[in-house]
């Protein structure tokens, strides 16, 4: 027979011990795939640069005898060099695209390309925030396009586009309440924030001026409308609320909450941070709310891009309309749009309590989330609510019996499950559970919020995950459960698999390092 | 020199009118690994329950209460570059500040370390 | 639908997992009364990407993109050409589709490029150290604002008149809510700012002095004097820096004496994006970091020493530190620090120092041809890239007249200081490294025309 052995051998060597799979140390400190990257500050020099500038004008200069004289030292690199640093840093990264991430209340769903692509195009990325309004006319209606998407979805009247992110909208609603109020010489000093609150809440309450005060949950894990009776009176502004709750559940009693509050002569601040929960299924206005901040990074798709941008427009209640911040814009009767600003804020404008950016907000967000609204279109976003409900309850009933899940007996929950570390053996917690799940391949849930939960864990897995996906996330929680129920201390030190172990946090506030510095021994060599 | 506690796991050393304050070894280790310390500035007079210092861990920063009232005459200035005082040391070179108090009746109200540690155990 | 994997099977499964006969069942705890029997009315249903392309290309049609013409603009952004590379890097699945990096040993990625940004800013600002990023300079420069009030315990401001009058809208908003004094006066169409009347105002109820670096107009003053005085009286310097490029040519505030210095970081691998998202950048001196707003990356190390970043000082916070936090900024401008820092990368200071010495004298350049033009005068003794022409016409018109004949020429003071007849005759005239000597010479054209 002719026997052709050349080439690398195809069957593994039954010699090998066992464990020496995980491989001697590398030379490099490197192992494959997963490759350590030095800061720029150590690879590049002052004197590198990846861009080349044609010569400038021979011309004197004009700088006021202020010409830079010290360093600036910022290193640069070769466009090559570039390329293959932040490469390098991207792979050291869990996103979206690369797994399930289940984040409750933060909603990782899939970005669609397509986002991306149209607010690339020209039209919208090259066009400057103070040009003649006749030359943004495109601009100005897609902002109009996307306000009367977000009126119609929330049955609420006005909206007011220009907050940049979540908790700036919050603030914008807080502004836009205390403005009412402060018109109609009621000078109401207190802002009532159930205890499962997101911080950003009491935070913006109090960054407007107000004292904040907790309103406390019941056994089920909702508003307790009678203790929030009870506080309610004439120093109270309003409430902030958040509706699916951070907890995962809807506040059934949402509209005898509103009518409790305007009764007592109150507004009712609600944070969307879970819209996503709920669109197509029912409307904001329609549970008497005054206020809602929308996160368009949440519930219509752009992506968060490592902790920001976000986008935060704030649909208002007639009562609250003519508050609302400038600039915003209106279409008028020949058909053209118009920015109302301060040149041109007419006299039914005069209430606006004012200008919270410098310009008309997250524009390249709006044509995202603009371009996400029309795929789905208003059967789509139905559906995408009802899946994300649909898989965070799959996700509920199936852990339920491994993890503790201290509301699953009051029914259903939204678009997030939440569990508890309640039963893991001494020693073990939230924080193991977390880290073992890296090893496994996933970005661990929300951990120890809301904090009302002992040892919490908010699962989020949105509408983009399949079933099979699903599947294969619940096999891989329930067995780091297990191991956390039954005292692993591998889970201890996990992540094992991670480009980086558990990092020492304490180290790093007790002595903060903020900024990159020339170790010394180099220092002292340039001298 | 007597040494008193409060039920928010302060301790007050009291030596003619001044009071040394600082946490317990209970509360520091509920706290976990301190990181930072704001202590008050000299001069300060505080009421009883006033917030007086603030003790950060990673993951929470806690109000220090002025457990009785009186003028902030020193700081434990270690504690800024060495936080970690207040977990080796808590109820001793882990003190928090010093003050010359206004009234020393106000000690009646706090435990005495008999009572604090039935209080604690209660926890 | 392209986006949503579950199919008609899968659902049914999961729910008879769930024990629930219908999705129904799941939103029993909203009350029947107010749900919604269907798809919401008088709103399109679902698209293909075809149709959604055709939909956002026709209203991206309808407007004059800078790049199709000579294009003047900048009164805090500017357009700045972003190399290729820039785009592909933020568009990098691992960035782009990342969460705040909440759990450090799987975010390296964001959390080193975000180690680098900081170092990056603070020695562009000349100062100690800088935070992971704000949402834009407007919002940036009123939180350096309170962050002064919180350190000197006093509630007076000082806004130099040369500071961008959105900057102050934004102020005034929240200074209306949070009790804050704010002194300050438009700006007058002269070549000298309003320093030595800045002097004059700081006393010791002040709490901070702000001042734009280059200015609204485009003037570029020294800022040393003001932050000695600031400091004889224990309040705090404020620099406000717009347009980031002008370190490349200019002193830092830092070097000057600032305390806190805030920014606009657009012009660095931004982009112009009708207004944002954009990314505000925060630096101060060491001592007051632990007042300062917005997330911070630190460096440390892991269980086998390796060194690695964690977000860190967290809890002057929201999420910790509730309504006793330094402000309410969770969600910040990642994307765009990281668009700002590979931008930066690229440059290194050699291209940052050729981009601003281009840019400032392709200004020089025009400004001289601009000022030749009978019944226009140039206001500035000192600029960067950005200067202000008085003309002998109300401006707001001019400006509006000139693009219909497809020129963007600039922004008119009248549009920004609607209330102040005195500056109608004033236009603020942005030049780049993007602008050509043909954009100029059109520029130049059409005014002579106008003015004729």
């Amino acid at each position: 027979m002719n026997m052709l052995s050349e080439g690398r051998p195809t069957r593994q060597d039954e010699n090998i011990e066992a464990g020496a799979a995980a491989g001697p140390t590398t030379h490099t400190g490197n192992r494959a795939l997963i490759v350590d990257e030095p800061l720029i500050f150590e690879t590049g020099s002052p004197d590198r640069s990846g861009v080349d500038l044609p010569d400038a004008p021979d011309v004197e200069t004009c700088l006021g005898g202020l010409e830079r004289n010290q360093s600036i030292a910022i290193p640069g690199l070769s466009e090559a060099e570039t390329v293959r640093h932040y490469t390098r840093l991207s792979r050291q990264n869990y996103a979206i695209d690369v797994g399930l991430f289940p984040l409750g209340s933060c909603t990782m769903k899939h970005n669609p390309r397509l986002n991306e692509k149209m607010a690339r195009l020209k039209g919208f990325a090259d066009i400057h925030p103070l040009q003649p309004m006749e030359s943004v006319q495109g601009a100005l209606e897609t902002i109009h396009q996307l306000a009367e998407w977000l009126k119609k979805l929330t049955g609420m009247p006005a909206v007011a586009m220009s907050p940049k992110a979540g908790a700036h909208g919050e603030l914008c609603g807080i502004l836009a309440i205390r403005s009412a109020l402060e018109a109609r010489g009621d000078a109401r000093e207190v802002i009532l924030v159930p205890e499962s609150a997101h911080g950003t809440n009491p935070a913006t309450a109090a960054f407007a001026g107000y004292k904040v005060e907790d309103i406390p949950a019941n056994d089920a894990g909702r508003v307790d409308l009678d203790a929030l009776k009870a506080r309610l009176g004439p120093d109270v502004a309003g409430v902030m609320i958040t509706n699916p709750n951070t907890c995962g559940l809807f506040e059934p009693d949402m509209k005898a909450i509103s009518d409790a509050v305007h009764e007592a002569g109150g507004l009712v601040y609600c944070d969307g941070a879970n819209f996503n929960a709920i669109v197509g299924r029912v409307r904001p206005g329609d549970l008497g709310i005054d206020a809602m901040h929308i996160n368009l990074h949440k519930t219509f798709s752009t992506p968060h891009g490592g902790g920001g941008p976000g986008s935060g427009p704030v649909v208002f209640s007639e009562a609250l309309a003519p508050f609302a911040p400038l600039p915003f814009v209106e279409k008028k009767d020949d058909g053209h749009f118009y920015l109302v600003e301060e040149e041109t804020a007419e006299d039914h404008h005069e209430s606006s309590f004012g200008r919270m950016v410098a310009f008309h907000g997250q524009m390249g967000m709006f044509t995202r989330a603009l371009t996400y609204m029309l795929s789905h279109g208003a059967d789509g976003l139905k559906q995408v609510s009802e899946d994300a409900v649909l898989n965070a309850n799959y996700i509920l009933r199936s852990l339920e019996d491994t993890l503790d899940a201290p509301f699953a007996h009051s029914g259903p929950c939204m678009h997030e499950a939440l569990f508890s570390d309640k039963g893991f053996a001494e020693g073990l917690s939230t924080l193991d559970l977390a880290k073992g799940l890296i090893d496994e391949g996933y970005h661990p849930m929300t951990m120890y919020f809301p904090l009302v939960v002992h040892g919490a864990m908010l699962v989020e897995p949105t509408e983009t995950e399949s079933k099979a996906a699903i599947d294969q996330f619940i096999g891989a929680f329930r067995s780091v459960a297990e191991r956390a129920k039954a005292g692993d201390e591998a889970l201890r030190s996990a992540p094992h698999f991670a480009p980086r172990h558990r990092l020492d946090e304490t180290q790093a506030a007790r002595k903060p390092i903020l900024v990159w510095e020339e170790p010394e021994e180099l220092v002292e060599a340039a001298e | 020199m007597s040494r008193y506690f409060t039920d928010e796991h302060e301790w007050i050393d009291v030596e003619g009118d001044t009071a040394t304050v600082g946490i317990t070894d209970y509360a520091q280790e509920q706290l976990g690994d301190i990181v930072f310390v704001e202590t008050p500035e000299i001069g300060a007079e505080l009421s009883a329950g006033d917030d007086a210092a603030v003790v950060e861990s990673v993951k929470a920063a806690s109000d220090v209460y002025a457990p009785i009232s009186g003028t902030v005459i020193e700081a434990n200035d270690a504690l800024e570059e060495e936080p970690a005082l207040v977990n080796s040391s808590a109820e001793e070179d882990g003190w928090f500040f010093r003050l010359s108090l206004t009234d020393k009746s106000e000690l009646d109200d706090l435990m005495d370390e008999k009572a604090y540690k039935a209080f604690v155990d209660d926890l | 639908m392209r986006y949503l994997p579950l199919t008609p099977q899968d659902r049914r499964n999961m729910l008879s997992t769930i024990g629930a006969s219908s999705v129904d069942d799941l939103f029993v705890d909203v009350p029947r009364e107010v749900q919604l029997d269907g798809p919401i009315h008088d709103l399109p249903m679902h698209s293909g990407e075809m149709a959604v392309e055709v939909h956002m290309k026709g209203l991206a049609k309808r407007n004059h993109a800078a790049g199709d013409m000579p294009f003047f603009l900048g009164a805090g952004a500017y357009r700045h050409h972003v190399p290729a590379s820039v785009d592909h890097i933020i568009q990098r699945g691992e960035f782009l589709t990342a969460y705040t990096p909440y759990q450090p040993e799987i975010a390296q990625g964001t959390l080193q490029t975000l180690f680098e940004f900081q170092t990056q800013v603070a020695r562009l600002f000349g100062v100690d150290v800088a935070n992971a990023s704000m949402y834009d300079g407007s919002t940036a420069c009123w939180e350096a604002i309170t962050m002064a009030r919180r350190i000197t315990k006093r509630g007076k401001a000082v806004l130099s008149s040369g500071l961008h009058p959105h900057y102050v809208s934004v102020a005034r908003t929240m200074a209306r809510f949070t009790k804050d004094q704010l002194d300050h006066q438009a700006p007058e169409l002269a070549a000298a700012t309003d320093m030595d009347d800045l002097l004059d105002r700081i006393d010791d109820d002040t709490s901070c002095v702000v001042v734009q670096y280059p200015d609204i107009l485009g003037r570029i003053s020294d800022m040393s004097a003001l932050a000695e005085k600031a400091h004889a009286h224990k309040a705090l310097l404020i620099a406000v820096v717009t347009e980031p490029v002008a370190l490349g040519a200019i002193q830092s505030p830092g070097e000057m004496g600032a305390d806190i210095v805030v920014g606009e970081g657009q012009s660095l691998g931004v982009g112009l994006q009708f207004g944002g998202p954009y990314v505000g950048l925060f630096g101060c001196k060491q001592k007051y970091v632990r007042q300062m707003p917005g997330r911070l990356c630190g460096q440390t190390v892991d269980a086998e020493g390796k060194r690695g970043f964690v977000l860190t000082l967290s809890t002057r916070e929201q999420h910790i530190r509730r309504e006793k936090a330094t402000s309410n900024i969770c969600t910040n401008s990642g994307l765009c620090a990281l668009a700002f820092t590979a931008h930066m990368t690229l440059l290194g200071e050699k291209g940052l120092r050729e981009l601003a010495m281009l840019n400032h004298k392709k200004a020089v350049a025009a400004a001289e041809k601009l000022s030749r033009i009978p019944g226009i005068s140039l206001m500035n003794t000192s600029y960067f890239n950005e200067f202000t022409l008085v003309i002998d016409k109300d401006t707001r018109p001019l400006v509006r007249k000139l693009a219909e004949q497809r020129i963007l020429a600039g922004v008119s003071l009248g549009r920004l200081y609607p209330e102040e007849s005195s500056l109608t005759h004033g236009l603020v005239v942005a030049v780049t490294e993007t602008t050509s000597d043909a954009d100029v010479d059109q520029l130049v054209a059409a005014l002579e025309g106008e003015l004729a």
